[in-house]
């Protein structure tokens, strides 16, 4: 189709520009693009969620906790989905889940908080950049897109930088009164930082009503929410959700079961949330660093380094699962312990955001990675 | 702010309404540090460690005994619900039982393996571990050595644990009041020490599951069912070198991590052993830290270049020895100390000289604190650290002139505010800068909070009167007519409480 190519096209050509220009100015006009990035914190691991059970190393190496996969969706004939991933099967079937596998940001070490923090910088290692790619993103969309939200009490640091986000969470506590609220207003003008975070914690007060009575305690509630603070024509358009818990050391097979059923209603949920804004959704699951290939001593795994990616949404191209299938014999793992990375997790994100909100793939490749290098935004993950 | 504002904000846990203005702050501070009680009249009813085991290892005979009759042949009574509870096998996060609904096990029949962890979790949940969370905070209302309260409250987020485990709801309290509270002021080598060997640190970290695969019990069991080796667990002895001691991308390798937990195997607790070993862990009365020989790897480790050739439980305790006074841990430790009082970016040079006292006097605490007190940087009049929930609740507290707090007020407050006493969720503990805490929605549930205290207290307090008193010579002009424009008294308390000289510190 024509018009996906129009919005690709580059800014370096004048040529091109002046036969394209009304097309770039298409392309920068506001849509009901959607997009959100669920951080699974703690080493989620993609071995567990997206076996690679075709490979012949892999049953011996996981031992009991291969068994799940018996019963889970099979998607192709190298990969099968865990079981507790119903929902997200049926997402697949419907051309709406898209994964990647062996996938590692360029961290590569095993500490979860630099781990993290390459991961939500977007830099090449821990605390080299100061603010965060999802924050970015906002900085390279049309005005009117410019909205981010952290589900969550507090800004995690993907979301951290120049433009300005909203946080929320639910709160038990009693809603202060109109007159305090205005009286705090005063009471911050004059310092700065207090007034922008107040600025923003009273647009967001607005905006939720009566959302509070949701006690956002459960991943479907979570999901929920997230789909009322983006569904509205002014709400977010960029949302991140923090999910813990992934970092499982011991006893692996219950845990992880438990862990990815609650992904599973919480991608279910959004998605209904959503209702028609679905087919404009794009929905990351990313983790920032996977775990061993061979289970410990107590039934667990310890931290590794490559691990699987998720894409959800209408506006995926889903039914897939990209892997350069690096292997999982003792000679084929990263330091003879890991699963190897060859896809670039950053690729892969730019990738699959520059075709969701139709920028110029190595724009924004650079945008959200501006200290990597060339990086080579992977291509064809979102229906345009 | 003034340096009286300072000692009492910054360093301490802010005013009372009875402090008065020191008049030399910093021979306000050292002599905290002469009459801090490790053990204050406000623990005295805490739980101890010894207790809590207690009712955790009764609880896992229970489930031991429950599985071997599960196992008894045809005709045996048999529940419905099968399998070995999760909660048991896979620890996963527990959510602390809020609603205190009634465990519902008829008397006589046979115990359901998943409703009785659940009862456990709730009752540890509701008479340990909110209760503990009650009494650490009542501890600080009633504190005449604040800054020392202070430290024991950064101390335990140094070395956290975090109650998503069965085993972690009770011990959490515990593991704070006995293994950090009486080293606080001792050196860095003694906590290091109450910590590791702590069945909180044990059991959070996995450690108490790690085995080496050339033990004799892994060789054994290896015989057994080749299929099922045991093996390490090399979180804990990770966390040590990442989080505790040397600090990430100190030089230490993969390879060091791997040893130094063949070093650490056999490092477990008594009484609360499950899977491989747990017979063999009986020795002691529950909770006791015990080594016991036939989980520890045979063999000389070599970490980080230095061979330690000892056997034994002695092997991993040399280890420590290294680990307690090495030059990266002394950076280390200053570094999270001076950002935990002076600011989110730490100074080089207060940095520095807190370094240098670790090193001098082989990580002796109340050296490196005298050494920050000594900084002049720490007292940079700009406030420039943000309080944390829980500082800014004990700090509202203090200045509203309780004496005392529920323990379940305590506890909701804190999960409201976003930082859950004893759950940080991972072993790095909670953040120590502003952007962690600093949040549109943290400030606006900070105010929700302020108006209900100031509901109750408010009538009563002056606050026109108490602000001065609460920062003395600091108070803006805007604070100050906020305050005394307010409708009521109370919308005057819930302001002050708010006013940006209460946010920082």
């Amino acid at each position: 189709m024509i018009v996906t190519r129009r919005r690709f096209v580059s800014w370096g050509s004048a040529a091109a520009l002046s036969a394209l220009a009304p097309r770039i100015a298409f392309a920068a006009a506001p849509t009901d693009r959607r997009f959100v990035f669920i951080i699974q914190r703690g080493a989620a691991d993609g071995l567990g969620t997206l076996a690679p059970v075709g490979d012949p190393a892999f049953a011996p190496a996981r031992g009991p906790l291969a068994e799940d996969f018996a019963t889970g969706a099979k998607l192709d004939g190298m990969f099968t989905l865990h079981p507790a991933l119903a929902g997200v099967a049926g997402l697949y079937k419907g051309g709406e889940a898209l994964f990647a596998h062996a996938v590692a940001s360029p961290y590569r070490d095993r500490s979860h908080f630099d781990g993290q923090n390459v991961l939500e910088t977007g830099g090449t290692s821990a605390y080299s950049v100061k603010d965060g790619w999802l924050n970015r993103l906002l900085g390279v969309l049309p005005e009117p897109e410019k909205r981010g939200m952290a589900i969550a009490a507090t800004v995690p640091m993907a979301l951290r930088g120049k433009v300005d986000v909203a946080s929320y969470a639910p709160s038990a506590l009693p809603d202060a009164s109109d007159d305090l609220i205005a009286r705090v207003t005063t009471l911050y003008a004059s310092d700065p930082q207090l007034h922008e975070l107040w600025e923003q914690a009273v647009a967001t007060r607005q905006l939720t009503g009566d959302l509070a009575a949701n006690n956002g305690q459960n991943a479907a509630a979570t999901g929920t929410l997230a789909a009322k603070l983006l569904a509205p024509a002014d709400g977010a358009r960029v949302a991140m959700i923090e999910t813990g818990g992934w970092d499982t050391h011991a006893g692996q097979r219950g845990r992880l079961a438990a862990q990815l059923k609650g992904l599973d209603a919480m991608i279910g949920a959004l998605k209904a949330g959503m209702g028609p804004l679905w087919s404009d959704t794009m929905v990351l699951v990313a983790t920032e660093f996977g775990r061993t290939v061979a289970v410990n001593g107590t039934g667990g795994t310890d931290h590794g380094t490559a691990s699987a990616a998720m894409l959800f949404g209408g506006a995926v191209k889903g039914g897939r699962v990209i892997a350069d299938w690096p292997g999982l014999t003792q000679a084929d793992l990263y330091e003879g312990r890991d699963l190897k990375p060859t896809t670039s997790l950053d690729a892969f994100i730019a990738g699959a955001a520059a075709e969701h909100f139709g920028i110029e793939p190595a724009r924004m490749a650079k945008a959200l990675f501006p200290t990597v290098g060339p990086v080579k935004p992977v291509e064809g993950l979102a229906r345009v | 702010m003034t340096v009286a504002a300072i000692a009492l904000n910054r360093f301490g846990l802010g005013a009372q309404p009875d402090d008065g203005v020191p008049d030399d702050p910093k021979a306000y501070l050292l002599a905290q540090f002469d009459r801090y009680d490790p053990r204050p009249p406000a623990l005295a009813e805490a739980q101890t460690t010894a207790a809590v085991s207690s009712e955790l290892a009764a609880y896992f005979d229970a489930q031991r005994q429950n599985r071997a009759d599960r196992k008894a042949p045809p005709g045996a009574m048999m529940p419905a619900a099968g399998g070995t509870p999760p909660a048991m096998t896979a620890s996963p996060p527990m959510q602390p039982a809020m609603t205190g609904q009634k465990p519902s096990a008829p008397t006589g029949a046979p115990l359901d393996p998943v409703m009785e962890a659940r009862r456990l979790a709730q009752r540890q949940n509701r008479q340990v571990y909110i209760d503990s969370a009650g009494l650490r905070a009542n501890a600080a209302l009633a504190t005449s050595a604040p800054m020392v309260e202070r430290l024991v409250h950064f101390w335990a987020n140094h070395f956290a644990v975090s109650a998503d485990k069965l085993e972690v709801i009770g011990l959490a309290g515990p593991f704070e009041f006995e293994a950090i509270r009486p080293h606080v002021l001792g050196s860095f080598r003694d906590m290091l020490y109450a910590v590791e060997r702590h069945p909180a640190m044990l059991i959070y970290l996995d450690q108490a599951q790690s085995i080496g695969p050339d033990s004799p019990f892994g060789a054994r069991a290896a015989q057994r069912n080749p299929k099922r080796r045991p093996g390490l667990n090399e979180n804990l002895a990770r966390e040590i070198m990442e989080l505790h001691t040397l600090g990430v991308r100190t030089g230490y390798t993969q390879a060091d991590v791997t040893e130094f937990a063949r070093a650490m195997t056999g490092w477990t607790t008594a009484g609360l052993g499950r899977g491989g070993g747990g017979g063999a862990r009986n020795a002691g009365n529950p909770g006791d830290f015990v080594f016991v020989p036939q989980l520890h790897e045979p063999g000389v480790r070599t970490i980080m270049g230095k061979s330690y050739p000892q056997q034994g439980e002695a092997q991993a305790a040399a280890v420590l020895d290294d680990l307690a006074v090495h030059p990266a841990t002394a950076k280390h430790v200053a570094t999270k100390l001076v950002r935990h009082f002076v600011a989110d970016d730490p100074p080089p040079a207060v940095v520095k000289r807190c370094e240098g006292a670790f090193l001098k006097s082989d990580g002796d605490l109340p050296t490196v604190y005298r050494a920050l007190i000594d900084s002049p940087e720490a007292w940079a009049p700009q406030p420039a650290k943000f309080k944390t929930p829980w500082e800014w609740s004990i700090s509202m507290m203090r200045a509203l002139g309780m004496q005392q707090i529920g323990a379940q007020q305590i506890f909701g407050l804190q999960q409201q505010l976003g930082q859950p006493v004893w759950k940080p969720g991972q072993p790095s503990g909670w953040d120590d800068i502003a952007g962690s805490w600093a949040g549109p929605d943290a400030i606006m549930r900070r105010v929700e909070a302020a108006q209900r205290f100031a509901a109750r207290a408010g009538q009563v307090i002056d606050a026109r009167e108490r602000a001065e008193q609460l920062f003395p010579g600091t108070l803006t002009p805007a604070t100050r007519q906020a305050i005394a424009r307010a409708e009521s008294p109370q919308q005057a308390v819930a302001l002050m409480l708010v006013a940006p000289e209460f946010m920082r510190r």
